[in-house]
């Protein structure tokens, strides 16, 4: 139950884009196509997991005991760098198809504030243990995957709309994501 | 570069002609999540500037020694050492503001505009040359998130830096300190300031 509750919250509740405001720069910039979107839904939701178990535990084992918590931000954000290498690397062993779906997105991620931002948030889970961080890290990335292949869908409609000038581009990008955020706004009090 | 600038136009490029917010959409995260008040976004504009302006005047410095190679992490690194400053001295110093922005400080490491002025200028430019560059900048992001939290809060609260000019209980677009009146606000601002500048230009 208590991980149903995580999984509804972070996907409609809490959603990273629309409420929480984070991940917005991949958002707006690679959301013209739903299929780059899937393909940028997929990177992120294999980085955000595994970076979230490696941080969670080294934050566990390594930061607290040592007492040097304020190194957080630091160490973590190498933990990802490192790991988006590493990841992409592994995959081009591994899975070529996989590695052609998602490599050109890897290197975006490092700078994604999402991920930087859940391995933060997970360590602020009401008693939180490993198996609950991680989980949280999964639900938030498929939060991310729904607003951008929503998003991504309705930009392709855009297209087509007849526009004023200046709301061309950026504006209605905004206005849409505006909406969209509104109607993420009736999930709020669901959990 | 293709065309060298002047001081004067290093400086301002930031503020209009490539305003981060504006025109270049970088460090959207926190000019949309933490603006639901002037004095938020003022406070952020402000860190931010604070780390642009540390980051570059760093990266400019030691440019020479970085191999090429190895200069994202690097330039990553430093970034996240200022952060950590900032971290620091606002919680110690300014309690309240840290408690509002909460997440995003520490998210100023991955703020587009901070690694991007290090990768595109300072490691390219003399000193003085990264220093206005990163004053511009982070003047124009400043304003811009100050900008966007003044509308949202005027529009969402009726007040000011908490200043109010409306009684009490006005009724209030409540929607604009929400979640969504982020986006629709700026969507709005994004327009305005491309009529202005275009007509400048």
């Amino acid at each position: 139950m208590e991980y149903i509750i995580i999984l509804i919250g972070a996907v409609f509740v809490n959603n990273i884009v629309l409420s929480q405001f984070l991940g917005i720069c991949p958002f707006l910039g690679v959301s013209s196509k739903v299929s780059t979107s899937v393909g940028m839904s997929g990177a992120v939701l294999f980085v955000m997991t595994i970076a979230t178990t490696v941080t969670y535990l080294l934050h566990q084992y390594v930061l607290v005991p040592a007492g040097l918590e304020y190194l957080r931000t630091i160490s973590f954000i190498l933990v990802i760098a490192a790991l988006v290498q590493m990841v992409e690397i592994i995959l081009k062993k591994v899975s070529p198809p996989l590695y052609q779906a998602l490599g050109v997105f890897l290197p975006l991620i490092t700078t994604n504030c999402a991920v930087l931002g859940v391995t933060i948030l997970a360590l602020g889970l009401v008693d939180a243990s490993l198996i609950k961080a991680v989980f949280f890290a999964f639900s938030t990335s498929l939060g991310f995957a729904l607003a951008l292949i929503v998003f991504a869908s309705i930009r392709e409609f855009l297209e087509l709309a007849d526009l004023p000038e200046g709301m061309k581009g950026v504006p209605i990008n905004l206005l849409v994501a505006g909406l969209l955020s509104l109607a993420f706004l009736g999930f709020a009090g669901l959990v | 570069m293709a065309t060298p600038l002047n001081p004067r136009q290093n400086f301002l490029k930031g503020i209009v002609k490539e305003n981060p917010v504006f025109v270049m959409l970088l460090g959207m995260c926190p000019t949309l999540g933490v603006t639901s008040s002037a004095f938020n976004g003022l406070g952020m504009g402000l860190a931010t500037l604070f780390v642009l302006l540390m980051s570059n005047l760093v990266v400019s410095l030691v440019k020479s020694q970085i191999p090429s190679k190895v200069r994202i992490p690097a330039f990553i690194v430093i970034i996240a050492s200022f952060v950590t400053v900032v971290e620091m001295v606002l919680e110690a110093y300014i309690p309240f503001l840290y408690e509002q922005l909460g997440i995003f400080i520490p998210l100023i490491v991955v703020n587009c505009v901070i690694l991007g002025r290090a990768e595109a200028f300072a490691s390219k430019n003399k000193l003085g040359a990264s220093l206005l560059d990163a004053l511009g900048m982070g003047l124009g992001f400043t304003m811009a998130l100050t900008v966007l939290g003044a509308t949202r809060e005027i529009l969402g609260n009726g007040s000011l830096f908490e200043l109010r000019f409306f009684s009490e209980d006005a009724q209030t677009i409540l929607l604009f300190i929400l979640p969504p009146g982020a986006f629709i606000a700026l969507a709005y601002l994004t327009l305005v300031f491309n009529r202005l500048t275009r007509k400048v230009a």
